[in-house]
């Protein structure tokens, strides 16, 4: 459905609740959270630890399903997904990068690249082209038969985000992609996100703790504390300073 | 996930940890030897039994009689009547008949004589039974002096040594008394050597017998007998004048000669144990002759007297017996069944095959049951490997399942590890059950050897045995897998992936 500028939205939430149980009690992590990404859009979710911006980035993943509300992507609710279609969804539409990059340690950076491939069933003969496109996209091409151990921490987390890329999704899905790097790195790897979200077009959700990366990357900044969205605005609008 | 991505993924997973899946599979392996060598036994006890028994003839003949003989034998269709109604006699064309049954490969008179056998100036009383070509499969004829027939109708003697020693014992010896030994010889047996047997290879004894021969109305009657023999008496003409209550008038008295003939014969072989030839044929019998032979010479039998005694005697000579042939003996059934549609009385070792098969298959299961045994306690091998690698690759999991894994393709992922696993001690385990059996083999025939036996296959591998081994340890294997499988696929990924 597209926004009220006229650009279709990539992720539209819609009181999104995810209520866990713990023992007797009920923790809610997210509590009537609706919000709209619009394509090719560079979101930041931010907050503190427990405001429940990873939940929102797995119930957006479809690693996770909301207790109530209507979260879509492509039109299409995540809610009401069978197993077999939400993985389809994870499979195609969505890629995610993780803080600890989560490379396949005994595989190489080819063969991990290569294992969302294999999921989505992709034809062999089609799968080295694609695999050392992604690496190419990423500057890693070169390091192809290297395994992540051989790798330095940006090195992989850049080899994570070419296996995100590697499907061509749509959205990507990055949860705190810096949060194990050294400041340089960190930087570095916010650039390419930057590069790849501007030459693919992708929607970028990022979630982070970091001010000064949320403002430096997204073009709207979304403010969730505890399990809530607090408000959202582009970087620098007063009400997100003031609530960072 | 396609399947061969899945194998290879399983097969790198499985290389990973290549120690402790090498002792799983090893597990396996030696629980299908211990399965398959356990049934490789009891399939080799089988096979030689059984190799006996079809060799012998015994399980895939059957004795063939008119309805009017064997009473008793079927108490229940004489109680029907069945019998009676529906009898018929056992000609040549019944025997064509026969022939053309499916699955028949040889129909052949049951011809058994007693009569007087003549050598160098001897003359012994014995019994004397023809042979069907196939009885030269029959293990008595393995280790025999000299060679079999050399056709079916050729004019060759076979005897039994002890009728052979009894030929050559001298005069006035235990070999004389009369009647000779028609069973087992329990008197002493004279002393002769095997070159002694062998020295009666080729050379010719004279076979007595009496010859029936059909002959025409007694005013018709010829002048003078045919062929070389004597009219040594003019038996029985056996009447029977209409049936009374039939009403039939017709005069059909029939006669027939018994007729004194002599026929050289060579002698070919000598033999130790007596061979199957029939039904009761073969029964302490001490010579034999090609059936073909045996047929030719038209002999008196027993059944002879038993046709004079008959009511409506055949003017054509009827057989006392046929023994048919069928080519397996899972035939006997139908081919029996065929046999009594067409109005014969039949009888075969049928019962006590399916009582022998009873026997193998309560043996092999429980030599099967005790070689699961080592099967069950490899398969818990494999669930435990399983469990271990699903603890230790929770953030795989969690990371295959991000990445776009469905439940199902995890659960895939294992169930193709735990089959490959299976499949590797599978094949592993029916080699290593070969080896064991060729062991067991070698050993035994050091052993007949020793004993002056000759060698057997104690231990048999047949192929059904190798499929079905391996096919096993998949299954179990896979079955193993169900619960480490299903533990993999319910991990969260959420989960794992924040605190792994």
């Amino acid at each position: 459905m597209p926004d009220r500028n006229g650009t279709p939205n990539a992720i539209r939430a819609e009181n999104v609740c995810r209520y866990y149980t713990m023992g007797d009690s009920e923790v809610r992590a997210l509590d009537g959270v609706s919000l709209e990404v619009r394509e090719s859009e560079r979101v930041a979710l931010v907050g503190a630890s427990g405001s429940g911006k990873s939940t929102l980035l797995h119930l957006m993943a479809g690693l996770d399903r909301p207790t109530s509300g209507t979260l879509e992507t492509q039109g299409r609710n995540l809610a009401t997904m069978s197993p077999e279609e939400l993985a389809a969804h994870r499979r195609g539409t969505v890629g995610m990068i993780f803080q600890a990059f989560h490379l396949l340690p005994r595989m190489t950076l080819e063969e991990n690249v290569e294992l969302p491939l294999r999921l989505a069933e992709v034809p062999r003969e089609e799968r080295a082209a694609r695999v050392r496109e992604a690496l190419e996209h990423v500057g890693l091409a070169g390091r192809a038969a290297h395994r992540p151990g051989e790798l330095s921490g940006g090195e992989q987390q850049r080899a994570a985000i070419a296996r995100a890329l590697v499907n061509r999704p749509s959205i990507l899905l990055a949860d705190e992609p810096t949060g194990n790097l050294d400041s340089r790195n960190g930087e570095e790897i916010m650039r390419l996100i930057h590069t790849l979200n501007e030459s693919l077009h992708m929607t970028v959700v990022l979630v982070t703790h970091e001010r000064r990366l949320a403002a430096s990357f997204a073009e709207r900044i979304l403010v969730l504390s505890d399990g809530r969205l607090a408000a959202q605005g582009p970087p620098g609008d007063p009400t997100i300073e003031a609530l960072q | 996930m396609k399947a061969n991505d899945l194998v290879e993924l399983a097969g790198r997973n499985l290389r990973e940890s290549g120690f402790r899946n090498s002792l799983t599979t090893a597990g396996v392996a030696v629980g299908v030897a211990a399965l398959v060598a356990m049934l490789s036994l009891g399939a080799g006890l089988q096979g030689l039994v059984t190799e006996r028994f079809a060799r012998s003839g015994l399980f895939n003949t059957i004795g063939v009689f008119t309805a009017r003989d064997m009473r008793g034998m079927e108490r229940s269709e004489r109680r029907s009547g069945v019998l009676e109604s529906n009898t018929r006699p056992l000609d040549d064309g019944a025997r064509k008949d026969i022939s053309a049954l499916p699955h028949v490969i040889e129909v052949y008179p049951e011809v058994r004589l007693l009569t007087d056998v003549s050598f160098e100036g001897r003359t012994l009383f014995t019994s004397v039974s023809g042979l069907s070509p196939s009885a030269s499969q029959n293990e008595a004829f393995e280790k025999m002096h000299g060679r079999f027939f050399s056709g079916p109708e050729a004019e060759e003697a076979i005897l039994h040594a002890d009728f052979a020693r009894d030929l050559l014992a001298p005069a006035n010896s235990p070999g004389d008394s009369f009647p000779l030994p028609m069973g087992p010889r329990t008197g002493s047996t004279p002393d002769v050597t095997d070159a002694q047997l062998d020295s009666l290879l080729g050379r010719e004894i004279v076979l007595h017998y009496g010859e029936r021969e059909p002959t025409p109305p007694p005013t018709q009657a010829p002048a003078h007998p045919t062929g070389r023999g004597t009219r040594a008496q003019n038996a029985a003409a056996s009447t029977a004048r209409g049936d009374p209550a039939s009403g039939d008038s017709t005069d059909d008295t029939v006669s027939f000669s018994v007729v004194r003939r002599e026929r050289r014969l060579r002698i070919v072989g000598i033999i130790d144990t007596e061979p199957f030839a029939g039904i009761t044929a073969s029964a302490a019998s001490r010579v034999f002759l090609p059936v073909g032979l045996a047929e030719k010479l038209h002999p008196a039998q027993a059944s002879t007297l038993r046709d004079i005694m008959q009511a409506k005697p055949s003017a054509s000579e009827n057989y006392s017996a046929l023994v048919v042939r069928v080519d397996d003996p899972a035939r006997v059934q139908p081919t029996q069944d065929a046999l009594k549609r067409m109005g014969f009385r039949t009888f075969s070792l049928l019962d006590a095959t399916k009582s022998l098969r009873r026997v193998f298959v309560i043996v092999d299961l429980f030599l099967a049951i005790f070689g699961s045994v080592a099967l069950v306690v490899a398969s818990l091998g494999i669930v435990n490997t399983l469990v271990m690698s699903v603890l230790e690759r929770r953030r795989e999991i969690g990371v295959l399942k991000a990445l776009g894994a469905s439940d199902a393709d995890v659960k895939r992922l294992f169930f193709v590890e735990a089959g490959v696993m299976g499949t590797a001690g599978g094949a592993l385990g029916v080699l290593l059950g070969w080896l064991i059996g060729r062991v067991i083999n070698f050993g035994t025939n050091i052993y007949l050897t020793n004993q002056d036996l000759p060698h057997e296959t104690v231990v048999l591998l047949p192929l059904w045995l190798i499929a079905g081994g391996v096919a096993f340890a998949i299954v179990v294997s896979l079955l193993s897998g169900i619960y480490p499988a299903a533990r993999a696929a319910r991990l969260d990924p959420v989960q794992v992936l924040r605190y792994e």
